[in-house]
């Protein structure tokens, strides 16, 4: 039981003058995939049980490397940031951070596996 | 990590039963939340049966006689009657609102009467709304100038004027608020759809000097990004207010200043 007055409690520790970027970096992330998703699906799509040849050959071609590896990165990129606001609501303290930097990890990590795919399969 | 379970000792028990009115023709049935600060039990939901030929159409009127007539125990917030000071705000039916301007033929079937979501109760329908009124204060809901002149009052455009319409007319009775998730969630840190609404009437307002001041103050992951445009905030309200919209204007001044 602290002795703080209902001001004080309301106050916090003020404003961390931040917030801005990353509402500007969602919402920039959301209409770049409305774009991208789009053609991710269009240009990924028809390699679907393709045969391994024709798949690499596919993917040595710049369009359709390009797309996948953007959609790779502004996806998990903005999983990342997603995940983020989603703990800050429901987990608090000491497990947030560590949380906020699993999911971190984890996006920047499956977005570098599925770059590394992207180069092995276009190289 | 956030309660999703009520704490044991606020689970809801099942109450007394109040008789039925004798010789009463129209009897419609409230379910109303009790709770006792001192007498240590958890709370309950007891059962009044009103004589509707014999009580006004609104939801307070029902109060009002139950408290008079039948359980003078019954504790509500109560003043205006009309909408104006919001005291009377509770859930009803599921709904965040006031129970003056809410008509009882609105409410199908049983009338289940409960205090307003997720805050702490003081007794039966009456929440504790210490929090919201400092959060209401920390916002600075007055005009801030540093020119001291005139000395006198300070003119508006009428156009200027006209952007305060669907801001002043909130009474803070908290049902956008305590319908909020995200307050529910982390109403100690997140300002709420009312301080920001409130925050915005300032900000917007032309004869305000310190909007700068108040972006400042209102710059954080909590205190404003916390609204994720759920919308009960504007569903609920009970003046027709848009707090919503106030919230998102906020969010595009904030990126107007700052690209």
């Amino acid at each position: 039981m602290r002795y703080l007055t209902d001001r004080k409690r309301a106050m916090g520790l003020g404003a961390a003058k931040t917030g801005v970027h990353h509402f500007w970096a969602m919402k920039v992330q959301s209409v770049a995939l409305l774009i991208l998703i789009p053609l991710f699906v269009f240009t990924f799509g028809p390699m679907l049980g393709e045969p391994h040849a024709a798949v690499t050959a596919y993917f040595a071609r710049p369009f359709p490397a390009i797309i996948a590896a953007l959609t790779l990165v502004v996806g998990f990129k903005h999983f990342a940031d997603g995940c983020q606001v989603l703990i800050e609501d429901y987990v608090h303290g000491f497990a947030q951070k560590v949380t906020i930097i699993l999911v971190t990890c984890l996006s920047y990590g499956a977005m570098a596996t599925g770059l590394f795919a992207i180069a092995r399969l276009a190289l | 990590m956030v309660q999703l379970t009520l704490p044991k000792n606020s689970r809801i028990t099942k109450g007394k039963t109040w008789p039925k009115p004798e010789g009463a023709k129209t009897v419609r049935k409230f379910q109303i939340y009790r709770w006792n600060p001192d007498d240590g039990q958890n709370p309950r939901v007891d059962t009044y049966f009103v004589d509707m030929d014999k009580c006004g159409p609104m939801v307070l009127d029902a109060l009002v006689k139950i408290k008079n007539e039948i359980d003078p125990t019954l504790t509500f917030r109560r003043s205006c009657r009309e909408g104006i000071c919001g005291s009377c705000a509770m859930n009803i039916d599921g709904i965040n609102t006031l129970a003056c301007i809410y008509g009882l033929d609105e409410v199908k079937g049983d009338v289940k009467i409960y205090p307003l979501p997720h805050m702490p109760v003081i007794k039966d329908l009456i929440p504790d709304l210490t929090h919201f009124y400092a959060q209401h204060a920390s916002i600075m809901p007055w005009l801030e100038t540093k020119t001291n002149r005139p000395a006198k009052e300070w003119k508006q455009s009428i156009d200027d004027r006209s952007k305060l319409d669907g801001l002043y007319e909130c009474v803070m009775c908290a049902c956008c608020s305590t319908s909020c998730p995200s307050y529910w969630w982390n109403g100690d840190k997140y300002l709420g759809p009312a301080a920001l609404l409130h925050a915005y009437r300032w900000i917007i307002d032309s004869r305000d000097e310190a909007t700068g001041q108040r972006l400042d103050d209102l710059e954080d992951p909590f205190k404003l990004y916390r609204c994720h445009t759920i919308m009960n905030c504007t569903k609920t309200c009970p003046k027709g207010l848009n707090p919503a919209k106030a919230i998102a204007e906020i969010k595009k001044m904030m990126l107007e200043r700052a690209m």
